[in-house]
């Protein structure tokens, strides 16, 4: 892609040294050109992405699941959403990347190669679910500004990496200490190289739980480049946007960090409930933290038609952000009655659990299954849209499926 | 003094002759670099289904009331949105979103805050107002219903 680009500069430099007074020409040839050269990419090829992902934004790249497509225990890349703020960093220098632990609270600036990252600190691996912060966005009314998720910004791979307690306490934590705040190497979309295009981070106790890690593999290979290679901050059960990827810098903060899209509306929600579309101050705004409960419907794909007499059986996870989830349901009517599923317990903690059970319908005629799970403080999912904000965050609203029994 | 004619003369067949010379060079140059990097363009025997291919990359194509390259819908103000807000970001994140004028405004406060968009001057006025009138919310209640379902028969 890079040296095609260079041959295509270096083709349109070379006309307007050749033609001189004609560049009138070169810039007509340039026209045609631009279009072809930079059609764009396939980006399901490209990210190896499974066909039936959704597209929803090319600059920059985001595309989500369907329910169907995360069926899996573990999420494989092919299935797992994209988010980026910025674009993917262009060149990556394996050799001579290193992390930097820097900020105010640091007794001591440290960096450190990927090499020594892994041999001088105890890896572990952890299932952990990552959940966009606006996942569901889409729903809201009146409707909220973004790209526009339906159900699919979710995933729950497996990551293996060091702590990120383990490097922050080799650096020396000073006890002013309050929150982290990371830094990567992704390009701001103006391309103005003193812009982040993200940097959010989260409260030191979050920093310092065993399962906040600084990955380097995802399901046991290389991170893919477009979810962060080569390095990863990993942090389950908090909106996606704390996991930043291209990792390159983390700061020890004595304030709340400050960096790009951590305040104003971006993750933030009133810290009061509001009327939909209603305007609140930035200083009624709160940084969401733990991700509410959720579950979606895997299997089947909604639309199934099924025969009558059959049992219908249905299977998906459910996950409750720093909670487990400990009461897993299903209605056929719309809410008016609720039966159990099963529900298995994570495989550790803040992975996702799955669930099952087994349908009788009583007669032909169209269905909805709806799915509702429970956490351990005893808050459900709603059927209807949780409390409206300005940016469309947080929807942990039941997930259906279309059943016909004919 | 015609003695110094004919050396004129020769003179300027010198240089027409170089001036062709060159001429021919720079031709000949300017279709190897060209060659070089599109060597299809010198394809005679290709099939005509390129010439379909050409049209589709035509960035001004209108189909059916939708401007091709960018999916928007064609109506007064389009090309002043496709020049102001494509070159930061795709035409998609603004076709998945409905808002009404104020918060469009909005929405480009929040860009020029964060993302280097600078002012748009006049063309403001005519890009919110071909957004909020192509792009309006729409009323979808507390919960939409389920649309679209693909059904098929499981086993």
């Amino acid at each position: 892609m890079k040296r095609r680009s260079f041959v295509k500069k270096a083709t349109i430099s070379s006309f307007a040294t050749l033609i001189g007074a004609e560049i009138i020409f070169g810039s007509n040839i340039l026209e045609g050109y631009v279009p072809l050269a930079l059609q764009d990419p396939d980006p399901f090829k490209m990210f190896n992405k499974n066909k039936e992902m959704v597209l929803l934004n090319d600059k920059p790249w985001n595309m989500e699941a369907q329910a169907h497509l995360l069926d899996d225990a573990i999420t494989p890349n092919s299935c797992m959403f994209i988010r980026n703020n910025g674009l993917i960093p262009e060149s990556i220098d394996v050799k001579n990347w290193v992390l930097k632990i820097d900020g105010e609270s640091v007794t001591k600036e440290k960096t450190y190669t990927l090499a020594e990252l892994k041999s001088k600190f105890k890896q572990y691996t952890y299932q952990l679910t990552i959940e966009c912060g606006g996942n569901g966005r889409s729903e809201f009314n009146p409707p909220a500004q973004g790209n526009q998720w339906t159900i699919g910004a979710v995933h729950c791979a497996s990551w293996t990496g060091v702590r990120l307690r383990d490097v922050l306490e080799d650096a020396g934590i000073k006890n002013n200490a309050v929150y982290i705040g990371y830094h990567a190497a992704d390009i701001h979309l103006s391309r103005d190289p003193k812009k982040e295009p993200i940097s959010r981070g989260c409260p030191m106790s979050k920093a310092l739980q065993d399962e906040t890690l600084i990955a380097f593999k995802m399901n046991g290979e290389d991170i893919p480049l477009v979810h962060g290679y080569p390095l990863r901050l990993v942090a389950g059960g908090w909106p996606a946007s704390v996991s930043g990827k291209w990792l390159n810098r983390i700061s020890i903060r004595n304030i709340i960090h400050d960096g790009e899209k951590m305040g104003g509306d971006s993750y933030r929600v009133p810290c009061k409930p509001i009327e939909p579309g209603e305007k609140i101050k930035d200083e009624d705004y709160c940084i969401i933290e733990s991700m509410p409960v959720k579950s979606l419907i895997t299997y089947p794909k909604s639309g199934a038609i099924i025969t009558k007499g059959k049992t219908l059986n249905i299977r998906g996870h459910a996950w409750a952000g720093e909670l487990e989830v400990t009461k897993m349901e299903y209605s056929i009517d719309y809410g008016s009655t609720w039966k159990m599923c099963t529900i298995e317990k994570p495989k550790n903690r803040l992975a996702w659990q799955h669930f099952r059970a087994s349908i009788d319908f009583p007669q032909t005629g169209y269905y909805e299954v709806w799915a509702k799970a429970t956490d351990s403080n005893g808050k459900a999912q709603p059927m209807l849209l949780p409390g409206w904000n300005p940016k469309g965050y947080l929807n942990n609203a039941c997930h259906r499926i279309a059943v016909k029994v004919k | 003094m015609s003695e110094e004619l004919e050396f004129f003369k020769q003179v300027k067949k010198v240089y027409h002759l170089l001036l062709l010379l060159f001429s021919l060079f720079v031709i000949a140059g300017g279709a190897l670099v060209y060659y070089m990097s599109n060597p299809e363009f010198f394809n005679f025997n290709k099939p005509p289904e390129v010439a379909a291919v050409v049209e589709e990359l035509d960035p001004d194509r209108i189909e059916n009331g939708i401007h091709v390259a960018t999916g928007f819908v064609d109506a007064e103000g389009m090309m002043t949105v496709v020049r102001n807000c494509t070159a930061c970001h795709s035409s998609k994140l603004i076709l998945q979103n409905r808002m009404n004028a104020d918060r469009w405004n909005a929405t480009i406060k929040w860009m020029q805050k964060t993302q280097n968009l600078p002012d748009l001057g006049k063309n403001q006025e005519i890009i919110v107002n071909y957004l909020a009138t192509n792009y309006p919310p729409v009323d979808t209640g507390r919960r939409p219903p389920l649309t679209n379902i693909a059904w098929y028969e499981l086993d």
